[in-house]
């Protein structure tokens, strides 16, 4: 595949609205009612995507949940209305693959294969989570199912995805690397550093660009000079492409076109899924820089609601089946908040467990109010 | 046992620690073709080929930060930032994704790779290019600095560095590539987090790190000359810091003197200070000295630069003042 980005014709471009931060409307709802056919992956497979984007969009409305009680502090940002992003993005990665996410990530770290009580703990901060309760929301991490690490700081993970496929390159392994991020890391030093740096020496990394038009409130149009991501890529001659993040199936295909494609010549490639975010940037964030319209369209896209109707439509479901995985789905989220609930927080004694790898003579143990001598 | 420069001390470990371990890889600017700025990586990729010896863009932040990336699949990147000014570029990728990797996931991954990086003024450089900003990184817990001073501890340091588990700052300095000192062919690695005591005395310590160390020690063989016993610590390690040996030095001695090249609010000198002062407050018997850099932007004029950074006499000056102040008959 060496065609270059100019030749990916965009989803619905030509209808958005340039700057001033009103969306021509119909771009992303027109894509919704465009669904790739459901037909290219078996009936299981379909189903399994309808549980996983389901079991996300419970999972992340219990998680708000436990903001609110809280059971759960910090930021926390949902995946809500980029299950079908999130889901069709995972299912194109092998368990030996990695992922490098910002911190919108809950949905990844389920979708790459970690139990969700262990992505409830992390939330709660209980020694049963994804970091022992270290990293919280922001940063969950499990090296068994590739999962490097979710990322506070935007665009830090884009340099260490680049970095873990030097190593994979470096050893000659057949692993992938996916670099996920939001359209507001674009515009970032690291991220053109690295997508140089990866096109430079051959590196098996996609770079996955969520853009669900909002960087925290300010619109891609109001930062990006080029709002047509995906574009990006043909600054580095690196193949990129825009898929519909609302179709499941589509970024199942477009992600793993890409990422067999890396895994077979080492070339990297940037691929731009287009979504919305139900809500604001964080579970705290009314987000009332929102317009009606806008906000409007995202209830509207809704892509756990458009693919359950569209595989019930298809005979790929019926209305007892779907019932049934939410019911199944429902119960995992519960059983994932009795998980984190009974699990124990960390002892304060091992405040100093984690500072070094390799423990050094005069590492400083003191707490706050020890003396120094 | 050789007599070699700090900058051969480098090369020849760099090159045996890479003769020994293949996931031991060198990454930066100028590193490959052009033999590195100061020469370091002279030879190396004729010898090792791209792939162990990286030339890189100029992009400290992407290639610090694929650094990162790599060590945390295991391999070991020795990183050579071109001065510690460049670092800055980095800063994000080194502060905070390498210090927190291995305490962020709960001790899940770590990032096990070497920076290394020279600082200091003195070559009229100008004020971007003479900074000597170790404490930013000092600063961080899960970072590791060292700094050594002797082509023996560029050895020892740099072993020990490349078998950590963790990144590891390491600090060299413009002026001390020439220096000439004995390495011993079988050196053992140097342990992190430990001081030297590279004089020892009974009338004053003097506290230093790389260059500052190698004038200190001079300062102490001058005054010894005149019969006064100077005790010279060389702290090694910035992070973590060996507070136990220079406190037990100064309760032994009574007065301290700090020689430090960066600037003096904030500085290193001030951690130290303090630390005496919690250490061995009922011991002093003269305020703790310290002789730092000028505050200013280090100019480029050269009596201007000599003027601002410290010396062997500024040094000698100051432990001259504090004997007198705590009455030391010579």
């Amino acid at each position: 595949m060496a065609e270059t980005a100019t030749r990916s014709k965009p989803a619905g471009s030509g209808s958005k609205g340039r700057r001033g931060g009103t969306r021509s409307g119909g771009s992303r709802s027109q894509q919704s009612q465009g669904k790739t056919a459901p037909q290219a992956e078996s009936p299981e497979t379909l189903r399994d995507y309808f549980r996983q984007m389901s079991l996300i969009r419970r999972f992340e409305e219990r998680a708000a949940q436990g903001y609110t009680q809280a059971k759960v502090g910090g930021y926390c940002h949902l995946n809500l209305g980029e299950e079908a992003t999130v889901v069709g993005l995972m299912s194109a990665l092998r368990r030996s693959d990695y992922l490098f996410t910002n911190y919108r990530e809950h949905g990844y770290a389920i979708a790459k294969g970690i139990e969700p009580g262990k992505v409830m703990a992390e939330l709660y901060g209980r020694t049963t989570g994804t970091s022992k309760g270290l990293g919280g929301s922001m940063h969950m991490f499990d090296t068994e199912v590739g999962l490097l690490g979710g990322y506070g700081i935007v665009g830090g993970q884009v340099p260490l995805a680049t970095g873990a496929a030097l190593a994979i390159d470096y050893r000659g392994g057949d692993e992938v690397v996916m670099c996920q991020m939001g359209d507001g890391t674009t515009n970032i030093g690291a991220f053109h550093e690295s997508m140089n740096i990866a096109a430079l020496w051959n590196l098996p990394v996609v770079f996955v660009v969520i853009n669900n038009y909002l960087g925290m409130g300010t619109t891609v149009e109001m930062s990006s000079a080029e709002s047509e991501l995906y574009k990006r890529a043909v600054a580095y001659r690196m193949h990129g492409e825009r898929v519909d993040g609302n179709d499941v199936v589509a970024v199942r295909e477009a992600a793993g076109r890409l990422v067999e494609h890396a895994r077979k010549t080492g070339e990297p490639a940037m691929l731009e899924a287009v979504s919305h975010r139900m809500k604001g940037h964080s579970v705290v964030d009314p987000a009332k820089y929102r317009n009606s319209e806008d906000a409007e369209a995202a209830r509207e896209a809704d892509p756990v609601a458009a693919f359950r109707e569209q595989l019930v439509s298809a005979n790929v479901l019926d209305e007892d089946g779907a019932a049934e995985i939410e019911r199944a789905v429902q119960a995992d989220v519960d059983a994932a908040v009795a998980f984190a609930d009974d699990s124990p927080h960390p002892d304060p004694a091992t405040l100093f467990d984690y500072t070094y790898a390799t423990p050094v003579a005069n590492d400083s143990r003191r707490l706050p109010a020890d003396p120094v001598f | 046992m050789a007599v070699i420069t700090y900058r051969q001390a480098l090369h020849d470990t760099l090159r045996e620690e890479m003769l020994s371990d293949e996931n031991v890889f060198l990454i930066g600017e100028e590193i490959g073709v052009f033999e590195g700025s100061y020469k370091i990586t002279a030879g190396l990729l004729e010898e090792f080929g791209e792939k162990r010896v990286r030339d890189t863009p100029i992009a400290e932040e992407g290639f610090v930060g694929a650094a990162v990336g790599a060590a945390m699949l295991g391999l070991r990147p020795v990183v050579e930032l071109m001065t510690i000014n460049f670092s800055l570029l980095a800063l994000d990728q080194i502060v905070n994704h390498a210090a927190k990797i291995y305490g962020m996931f709960g001790g899940q991954s770590n990032a096990p790779m070497v920076l290394r990086t020279p600082g200091g003024g003195g070559q009229q450089l100008g004020a971007t290019h003479s900074q000597n900003i170790e404490l930013y990184y000092a600063f961080v817990p899960g970072l590791k600095v060292v700094a050594p001073s002797t082509p023996a501890d560029a050895r020892a340091l740099l072993k020990a560095s490349l078998a950590d588990n963790d990144p590891v700052l390491f600090l060299e300095n413009l002026a001390l590539y020439n220096t000439k000192g004995e390495v011993p062919d079988d050196m053992p690695p140097a342990e992190i987090g430990r001081a030297g005591v590279t004089r020892t005395g009974s009338d004053i310590t003097i506290i230093g790190y790389s260059r500052m160390a190698t004038v200190a020690t001079q300062v102490a063989d001058q005054l010894g000359e005149e019969g006064i016993s100077a005790e010279v610590i060389d702290l090694r390690s910035l992070r973590p810091l060996d507070r136990e040996t220079l406190v037990e030095s100064v309760r032994k001695t009574g007065c301290a003197v700090i020689a430090e090249d960066d600037w003096l609010t904030y500085g290193i000198g001030a951690e130290i200070a303090a630390s005496i002062s919690d250490g061995a407050f009922d011991y002093l018997d003269a305020p703790v000295r310290r002789v730092a850099a000028a505050e200013v932007p280090l100019p480029y004029a050269k009596p201007l630069e000599r003027a601002a950074l410290p010396s062997a006499e500024s040094l000698n000056a100051a432990v001259r003042q504090t004997l007198d102040a705590v009455g030391h008959r010579r």
